[in-house]
């Protein structure tokens, strides 16, 4: 071999590692050992999830609402930013894996005392903990904690910041499909905040990878400029044209500091313009299912009558969500478990 | 991968009915009420004969023991799709518990777990297409189609035409 040919290799070969560069997310085998955003992950990971978060439906019915599989791991319930229910159906999902769970409040504790972050994760190392769930309004935190953790901790993000809420996305995904079937013959309608909304993004991004027919986001021109058509989404700023032959329609929560930082004008105007009212709701597919992330704030973006109605599913999205959560946390935890093991029979057999 | 050897279907499906009766004999009184539980995959296509076989009134239900497993640890979460599926309460029952393969014992040992969670059931009978020696856990079936002594590198599998298959590894 020339020693040109040589060099030419050598200046290639850093372009090929960085067009592929290794999830974060994933072990070198490629099974899930994190969970921090949907982007970037295949349709095969998403469906592996909703497929066993179905096995996991079963076990909230029984008598003993538990499976041995996470039974002596501690998970960690990191919350930087306030979340009840996002907090609680993690901590159901954990309980009923058998885990034990710690509920750690930072923003009221060691935050406020001067403790960093990496303060706080080498101390809940130092406790043995196997699991973190980390919601916190800096944007990339999971996976910035992620990156400076031991090799047997898997890290779920439970929202960051405006970036990602990617098991918000995959319940919603699982009770859509309960509902709906066949993703490709969707229309799926989201109305709100698209541009501040974590949900949103992730909803968009796992909507993409399992092939929705058409994703179309609404809402007033200052929370959805022209840029955000880069997730893959129809926009529209007109509500009753978009409910149009829609088979699921989505509300995000309206975020009160949005009103006051001028970007709205009152919640009547909005109200008027984007609630999701029993009149808009005729517009779509008469078989059209609600969604909302919850907390409503109806007569802001949902009619009473809308939310509580038979075209609601805002609280089996709740319950589904114990089941993906369940399905998530003992997808990575395994894969985690299985990695280890491995490695340790290579070093055990060198 | 060829088989060492193979047991067809109708040899099979004597088995099953020689267990029918075995299973009448120990049931005795229970026999109408006793429900059926078959342990995923294998086992619930010997439940479903068996079933017919002993005219059963309550449906037969399916177990998935992956969640109970104990390899775990080892494996991860087991890809097998498929949730249990009980249609009846195990509450106060007696319950037959059957599968196509007993060998370790550790499936039987997921199986008794997951039945607890539903339930405390009166008694619970095993009831196993085949035995095979290389128990790991003290655990004993009370009906057997067949007792076989197979070599550690051999495995043995039932086929969805019910035909049983010994292949090596």
């Amino acid at each position: 071999m020339s020693q040109s040919r040589g060099h030419s290799n050598s200046i290639k070969k850093p372009d090929i590692m960085a067009s592929a560069p290794r999830d974060i997310q994933l072990t070198e085998s490629g099974d899930l050992k994190h969970f921090l955003s949907i982007e970037g992950l295949s349709r095969d990971k998403l469906l592996e999830i909703l497929d066993t978060a179905e096995r996991f439906v079963g076990v909230n019915e029984k008598v003993a609402k538990k499976v041995p599989l996470l039974r002596g791991k501690t998970v960690a319930n990191l919350f930087f930013e306030n979340s009840t229910r996002t907090r609680t159906t993690f901590e159901l999902a954990a309980k009923r894996l058998s885990a034990d769970v710690l509920n750690i409040n930072v923003s009221v504790s060691a935050v406020t005392k001067g403790e960093t972050l990496l303060d706080t994760l080498r101390n809940l190392q130092a406790m043995q903990c196997d699991m973190f769930i980390v919601r916190h309004a800096s944007s990339g935190a999971a996976h910035f904690i992620a990156n400076h953790i031991e090799p047997h901790i898997s890290v779920i993000n439970a929202g960051d910041g405006q970036h990602s809420h990617p098991t918000q996305a995959m319940l919603d995904m699982f009770a859509i499909r309960r509902n709906k079937g066949d993703f490709s013959k969707l229309k799926v309608v989201i109305v709100g905040d698209i541009l501040h909304s974590r949900v949103a993004r992730s909803q968009i991004h796992a909507l993409n990878i399992l092939g929705a027919g058409n994703i179309t986001a609404v809402g007033p021109k200052t929370l959805l400029p022209e840029h955000v058509k880069g997730l893959g989404v129809h926009i529209r700023h007109d509500l009753d044209g978009a409910m149009v032959g829609a088979d699921v329609v989505i509300g995000l929560r309206l975020q009160k500091e949005r009103m006051r930082s001028a970007l709205l004008s009152t919640e009547d105007e909005y109200y008027r313009n984007f609630g999701l009212t029993e009149r808009r709701m005729q517009l779509a597919k008469p078989d059209a299912i609600v969604m909302h992330p919850g907390p409503t704030n109806r007569g802001v973006e949902i009619e009473a009558s809308v939310a509580d109605g038979p075209q609601s599913i805002i609280l089996e999205q709740v319950s589904g969500g114990i089941a993906v959560r369940m399905a998530i946390m003992s997808i990575t935890m395994g894969n985690i478990e299985k990695n280890l093991a491995q490695e340790n029979n290579t070093a055990s057999a060198s | 991968m060829t088989p060492l050897e193979k047991i067809n279907p109708t040899e099979v499906e004597n088995m099953i009915q020689q267990m029918a009766e075995s299973l009448r004999t120990i049931l005795a009184d229970d026999t109408s009420t006793a429900k059926m539980l078959g342990i995923k995959t294998g086992g619930v296509m010997v439940a479903r004969q068996l079933h017919n076989a002993l005219e059963l009134t309550e449906e037969a239900g399916e177990l998935n023991i992956s969640f109970y497993r104990d390899d775990f640890s080892r494996i991860g979460l087991h890809p097998q799709v498929g949730a249990s599926n009980i249609p009846f309460s195990v509450e106060g029952g007696v319950i037959i518990l059957v599968d196509d393969v007993l060998y370790s014992g550790r499936t039987i040992r997921a199986a008794m777990n997951e039945i607890f969670d539903y339930g405390r059931p009166e008694k619970i009978i095993l009831a196993t297409l085949v035995e095979r020696s290389g128990r790991e856990l003290p655990i004993k079936a009370n009906v057997i189609g067949r007792s076989m002594d197979l070599p550690d590198n051999q495995q043995i599998k039932l086929r969805s035409d019910m035909s049983l298959e010994i292949f090596s590894e």
